[in-house]
């Protein structure tokens, strides 16, 4: 498994282990009382859940798995798989927060664009790796 | 395919039919008159989608498919594995008989929650080792 992959597919586990606690805490708010504070993280929960674990975890597998450009040049453009990695957790981090906290729209607005950022960057270094093996 | 993973398939594919049979229930209440328990199902309806069928596909197919764990112990603890696979299942299976019910069986949430937290991390664990570059 590539380097970028085995940072990819940890935080992604972190993120189930995290998503899955909060899940808990909510379910378990439900069914008995703790308090209503709790109730705020539920978009936090899908957050992680979603773009944390399960989108981080498929593009993680997608940069190891997809066939090599070339034998020679492998992996190809890197920079921005890592850009994507790296855009990726920041928007989830800052959408987290600003969900959490009731922050201002601007913040999760700016959690959004940065996810965006994460995908395209993912979608343009994908594209050429989609492709017959040994071509 | 190990037996484990073909158990985590199968089961996510059962939760798969079910999501959707619960879908076609919460659609149904716009057109016929269904109980009240009915009503509650969304956040049933979700989490037999995103926990029952995606996670679980997922967890069967990394258990299956992640780079070896050792020699002697290729897919990590498979007694771990297990309790996950359990753990989860039943979890979510409380939750599904439990959350329509109105507060009535809040106890049974709690459990659901707590044994659903625990799976989690305990596939983090087993699986945290196997996510390596050699």
């Amino acid at each position: 498994m590539p380097r970028l992959s085995v940072w990819m597919v940890r935080t992604a586990l972190l993120y189930l282990g995290v998503g899955f606690t909060i899940g808990g805490l909510l379910l378990f708010n439900k069914g008995v009382y703790i308090d209503a504070a709790i109730w705020r993280l539920r978009p936090v929960h899908a957050e992680i859940a979603l773009i944390g674990w399960t989108l981080q975890l498929a593009l993680g597998v997608a940069f190891w798995i997809l066939p090599r450009l070339t034998r020679t040049e492998r992996y190809g453009r890197t920079w921005l798989a890592w850009s994507g990695y790296g855009l990726l957790n920041a928007g989830v981090l800052l959408l987290a927060a600003a969900r959490w906290n009731n922050g201002p729209a601007e913040l999760t607005l700016a959690g959004r664009v940065l996810e965006l950022l994460a995908v395209a960057a993912f979608a343009v270094y994908l594209w050429p790796r989609v492709k017959p093996f040994g071509k | 395919m190990p037996r484990l993973a073909r158990w985590y398939i199968k089961a996510g594919l059962v939760y798969l039919v079910l999501a959707l049979l619960v879908g076609v229930l919460l659609q149904a209440r716009t057109v016929i008159d269904l109980p009240g328990w009915a009503g509650r199902l969304q956040p049933v309806y979700l989490h037999l989608l995103i926990v029952g069928w995606i996670t679980q596909l997922i967890i069967g197919v990394a258990y299956w498919m992640f780079p070896k764990f050792t020699r002697e112990q290729p897919r990590g603890s498979e007694t771990l594995g297990w309790l996950t696979f359990g753990l989860i299942n039943a979890g979510l299976a409380l939750r599904t008989i439990a959350e329509p019910q109105a507060g009535d069986l809040g106890w049974v949430l709690a459990v659901s929650a707590v044994l659903q937290v625990i799976a989690g991390w305990l596939f983090v664990i087993n699986t945290w080792a196997r996510v390596k570059e050699r």
